[in-house]
């Protein structure tokens, strides 16, 4: 029978000939859980088991609150360290970076089936992972036993067409489909997200896309593996991993990108997305460029380059949090940071920023954030009468700039 | 009897406990904050065995367990909703809380009397009674085992 990519990881995962619709117990081959989620699934793991199942296999990034920015989560930090050591799990301690960003750059391989207790886990498809978002009581059963139960999605098919205009990037794509197809439109679903256009995207720009699949209620998203693949994770793609010509999708949706104007989503809705010219001119107090969305190599350099030899406005604060260790490494060899940091931004360490809303960098009532991060929902990011708005880390930059919302110069 | 609490489409679990609150671990704790920003009277008027009732799509967003954590610690014990976001729906099946799908959810209006009855709704308030979806004998199973981890350590360990 014809399968789609995620019925085929499914069925080797389980050892069962699974299609869209069955359950089954399937074996995980790497489980995350971060500084938020890892202190419930250590209290669940501890009521049912002494030892975990692979050590190798499991990764405690502390990322959320990092560096604890409370005695509440210093003490999650120090259980969770505890624990790492005496289970012989690898821990990233604070400064290491967002666990998305430190799972694409270290460990995920195409074809294997992971979760995280996170909901953006779902970013590791951009390497032809099924990676999918858990609680922290599945974690516990997972550090157990090894295996979580799954429904087979069905799967919706994205075909991206066209080469994007200047200063148009990954984000803005994504937040078009966020538009197209609506925060419940693919509840429970896969996107499998394919054609020239995610072909010619770097792995960075595919994790964008991918990243935001759980905004459209998404199981999962994933993009089939080639040479860009091969070259990132360093590993061969297994040549199964391809979706049968016949497969079945429940949807197919298409989307020529080649007109796309830079998309910004409009608080307090990721679907709520409007090209930049219905709300340019908003006035804004902040600016976050970061997160596991947009935090990665190519989005600081986007950034610099909109920026360089100019200043960010005085009205404005501008937060820049690069995704891990190495692209903080990376763009400071590149003269990105230094140029962002002249122009008046603040640099902070690795780690998820003001993204969750649990940490530094909040909103005030009344005020007005842009973020490069993949959330505006009331309260999200601060007060509960604070507006986020959600943008490229293009114009994020082009905004800081100028104080309110606007389009980065160039070729629209 | 319990009061029916109404609530929209695309209740994030950052409106049920935000992120500042997850820092706390304890279903006790978790429920002195929850739909703060949403609803502000909730956490001090709600009674143990209200029913929370939703729209499409509850509980989207982050994968935090806080968000069923909270809504237990604050004695509801069951959700009704148009659908559920799948990781908030797992966290729940694994914790124990009810999460009822109901095409019919929209005819409850908040304040309503409601209780569950024979795998069905009864709105006293409007003498009316709606229908439960089934849910699937797999998920089933694990609710029986009393969540996930009884489960696993019965069948699996």
């Amino acid at each position: 029978m014809p399968k789609t990519i995620v019925e085929k990881i499914l069925s080797k995962s389980s050892g069962k000939d699974l299609k869209a619709g069955d359950y089954a117990f399937a074996d995980i081959d790497l489980a995350m859980a971060n500084d938020i989620t890892a202190p419930l699934a250590v209290e669940g793991f501890q009521q049912i088991a002494d030892k975990v199942w692979d050590p190798n296999k499991i990764y405690i990034p502390l990322d959320h609150q990092a560096p604890a920015d409370s005695i509440n989560a210093a003490e999650n930090h120090k259980k969770l360290r505890e624990f790492a050591r005496e289970q012989g799990i690898k821990l990233y301690d604070v400064g290491e970076g967002v666990c998305h960003q430190l799972m694409l750059e270290n460990h995920v391989e195409p074809g294997q089936l992971v979760i995280g207790a996170d909901s953006h886990t779902c970013t590791y498809g951009a390497v032809g992972a099924f990676a999918t978002g858990v609680g922290s009581t599945d974690m516990a059963a997972a550090f157990a036993t090894g295996k979580l139960w799954f429904k087979v999605p069905q799967t919706i098919k994205i075909n991206l067409t066209g080469q994007t205009k200047q200063n148009v990037s990954a984000k803005d794509i994504i937040l078009k489909l966020c538009k197209k197809i609506e925060a419940d439109g693919a509840l429970y679903k896969a996107l499998e997200i394919t054609g020239p256009t995610t072909k010619n995207l770097t792995i960075p720009s595919r994790a964008t896309l991918t990243n935001m699949a759980i905004e459209m209620g998404a199981k999962t998203a994933i993009i089939q593996p080639d040479k860009k693949t091969e070259e990132y994770t360093g590993v061969e793609a297994p040549e199964w991993l391809y979706s049968d010509p016949d497969a079945d999708y429940v949807q197919e949706i298409e989307l020529d990108v080649s007109s796309l104007e830079p998309q910004i989503a409009v608080p307090h809705q990721v679907d709520n997305v409007h090209d930049i010219t219905e709300v340019e001119g908003t006035k804004i107090d902040q600016v976050f460029i970061g997160s596991c969305t947009n935090g990665r190599l190519e989005d600081l350099e986007a950034a610099a380059k909109v920026v360089k030899g100019r200043s960010f406005s005085e009205d404005v604060r501008v937060i820049v949090v690069p995704a891990s260790r190495d692209v903080y490494n990376k763009a400071e060899e590149k003269g990105f940071l230094k140029t962002l940091f002249e122009a008046g931004a603040v640099v902070e360490a690795p780690c998820c920023g003001p993204c969750m809303g649990g940490s530094f960098g909040l909103l005030a009532g009344g005020e007005v954030g842009l973020a490069t991060s993949n959330r505006n929902f009331r309260g999200r990011e601060g007060s509960p009468d604070a507006e986020v708005y959600l943008s490229s880390p293009e114009v994020a930059a082009e905004s800081g700039i100028q104080g309110k919302i606007a389009k980065p110069r160039g070729d629209f | 009897m319990s009061r029916a609490w109404k609530f929209g489409d695309d209740i994030s679990t950052d409106a049920i406990i935000p992120g500042r609150y997850l820092t706390m671990n304890t279903p006790e704790e978790l429920a002195e904050y929850v739909f703060e920003s949403e609803r502000n009277e909730f956490a001090s008027e709600v009674e143990k065995g209200d029913i929370i009732v939703a729209g499409e799509n509850f509980g989207c967003g982050s994968s935090r367990e806080h968000a069923p954590l909270a809504i237990k610690g604050a004695g509801v014990d069951t959700v009704i909703a148009k659908s559920f976001a799948r990781i908030f729906f797992r966290n729940s099946i694994n914790l124990g809380l009810m999460v009822a799908i109901s095409d019919e959810a929209d005819k409850i209006e908040d304040g309503d009397e409601i209780e569950i009855k024979d795998n069905k709704i009864v709105n006293k308030t409007k003498n009316e009674s709606y229908n439960i979806e089934k849910a699937p004998s797999f998920i089933e199973n694990i609710v029986q085992h009393n969540g996930l981890l009884k489960y696993v350590e019965k069948e699996m360990l």
